[in-house]
């Protein structure tokens, strides 16, 4: 059974077609890498998913519930949307972490807010909290930042911020994780310790769709991986398939100026 | 200078009340300004161009005329135009109407200040809280609230400390403030006239106020500066 299923999804700024009937699934436990070159889409994509743009047609199904219908998306209301929206976690490539908050309260801060809405928040609030901390101390652990749990953002370096928003990405238990570039905004000596985590990540059979330009990384980590090019999926199949079998020129285009570097 | 001792009690007991009076106008401008500041803020900004349309004429007339004369007319026009004075002819009356000239007035001035503070953030900080399921107004008052408040710090500063001195503008319609009350001893009051002296004292209530106000808001900006 799919985890995640996208049929047709269609995605237009004004007259310009960004995203055309893309269809992909992915299992329980996967990891989808997503390439191409800039302005293929592959952010408008992750975007979608994390209904942070809403598609102009198509259909995103998790674990075979409707999450996303083009065609009926007006009649969900808002608490639904959210529902829908909370089986995504999305990391940016520029972290986006809260600056007036510590490592930790930014792990927590999401999860406090919607505790405060559940029916025994008053009567448990206290257990409640300690619960949320505790998970989030675990996060930040399991990322290896327990020293730098109570400093803010501007005092950690880009790849323990990146690191910092894995973690309140993964506080919210999403059942797919989306990155954004994850190492794109980093020094390169940096990337290494994000891309460590996020391959930890998968050992513990993390559900993952990752955009890429780290080649090497996706090849290795990725079950499938799909090729964007102009909106379009050119090329979605297993690591050696697109990489090492491309069945188009452009894609063989592409992969050639990262094998030249 | 042994007149000068003699009529220093009486003068400051006037110009205490006065700056009684001064202090009064310049926290009801605060506490009405700043929210309104930010409901016009809002308004402005509104995806319906009626409304956003609506919010910046009143913003451009505000910002367009002079306070002393936006106080001339609220205080007047009822009265003298419509012929129903609101506001009657004490100092309650003549105080309402001051209040409401400028409240009105900076709220337009506080309103361009929100408007800057808030758009200054990026909008990662409101895709950052949706995706992790957070709702609009929690984004507002959980994220981007504090960080609005330590942008528009330094020029709320400088509005604040010209509001103080503003106020004096109330005069025009005779309310009695320390200027008022400093002047009232040229014509005569209290069994003291010609004196110009209380009048030119004035200005050390204002330096004062504006003394302790900066040190206050210093200390607000240090405070915020935990995180960039
Ligand atoms: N909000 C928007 N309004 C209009 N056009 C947009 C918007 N967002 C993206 N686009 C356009 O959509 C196309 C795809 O953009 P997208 O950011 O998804 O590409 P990308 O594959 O992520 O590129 P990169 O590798 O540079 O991040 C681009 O041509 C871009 O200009
Ligand atoms: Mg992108």
């Amino acid at each position: 059974m799919a985890i995640l299923k996208v049929e047709h999804l269609s995605k237009s700024f004004g007259s310009t077609k960004v995203l055309k009937d893309i269809c992909f699934s992915l299992e329980k436990s996967e990891i989808l890498s997503i390439i191409g070159s800039s302005g293929s889409g592959k952010t408008t994509l992750l975007r979608c998913l994390n209904f942070l743009e809403t598609p102009n047609n198509g259909i995103i199904l998790v674990n075979e519930k409707e999450v996303f219908n083009g065609k009926t998306q007006k009649t969900l209301t808002e608490s639904q949307k959210k529902e829908n929206r909370l089986h995504f976690g999305l990391v940016f490539q520029s972290f986006n972490l809260f600056p007036q908050y510590t490592a930790l309260e930014n792990v927590t801060l999401a999860r406090k807010l919607a505790a405060k809405k559940e029916k025994d928040y008053k009567s448990r609030k206290k257990e409640i909290l300690q619960e949320i901390e505790e998970e989030g101390i675990q996060l930040l652990k399991q990322m290896g930042l327990e020293h730098r749990m109570h400093q803010y953002p501007h005092q950690l370096s880009g790849g323990q911020c990146q690191r910092v928003a894995i973690a309140r990405a993964l506080a919210l238990k999403p059942d797919i994780l989306c990155f954004d570039e994850p190492t794109s905004a980093l020094d390169p000596e940096l990337t290494g310790e994000v891309l460590k985590v996020i391959k930890e990540l998968a050992e513990q059979k993390m559900t993952m769709v990752i955009v890429t330009h780290e080649m090497a990384f996706a090849k290795d980590v990725s079950d499938k991986v799909i090729f964007m090019d102009n909106g379009v999926v050119l090329e979605y199949g297993s690591p050696e398939e697109v990489f090492d079998n491309p069945k188009e020129e452009r894609t063989k285009q592409f992969l050639g100026r990262f094998i030249n570097e | 200078m042994e007149t000068f001792l003699q009529q220093l009690p009486t003068v400051l007991h006037a110009l205490n009340i006065g700056f009684l009076q001064t202090l009064k106008l310049f926290i009801a401008t605060l506490v009405g300004a700043i929210p309104l500041g930010l409901l016009i803020c809002f308004g402005s900004t509104s995806k319906y161009k009626i409304i956003s349309g609506f919010f910046n004429i009143i913003i451009w007339i505000v910002r367009g005329t002079p306070l002393m004369i936006q106080l001339l007319i609220i205080y007047y026009f009822p009265g003298l135009v419509l012929h129903n004075p609101v506001w009657g002819g004490s100092e309650t009356g003549r105080f309402m109407a001051s209040a409401l000239a400028f409240i009105v007035n900076y709220a337009c001035y506080f309103s361009e200040i929100f408007r800057g503070g808030i758009q200054g953030i990026s909008v990662g900080q409101d895709e950052a809280g949706l995706v992790l399921g957070m709702s609009k107004v929690e984004i507002f008052v959980h994220v981007k609230l504090l960080q609005m408040i330590k942008r528009i710090l330094p020029p709320m500063s400088n509005e604040i400390l010209t509001l103080v001195k503003d106020t004096s503008l109330a005069r025009i319609i005779a309310l009695q403030e320390v200027i008022w009350a400093g002047q009232s001893f040229m014509k005569g009051s209290q069994g003291i006239s010609g004196e110009i002296w209380p009048l030119f004292f004035t200005a050390f209530y204002y330096l004062v106020c504006n003394g302790i106000l900066t040190v206050v808001l210093n200390r607000l900006e240090k405070k915020l500066e935990f995180f960039r």
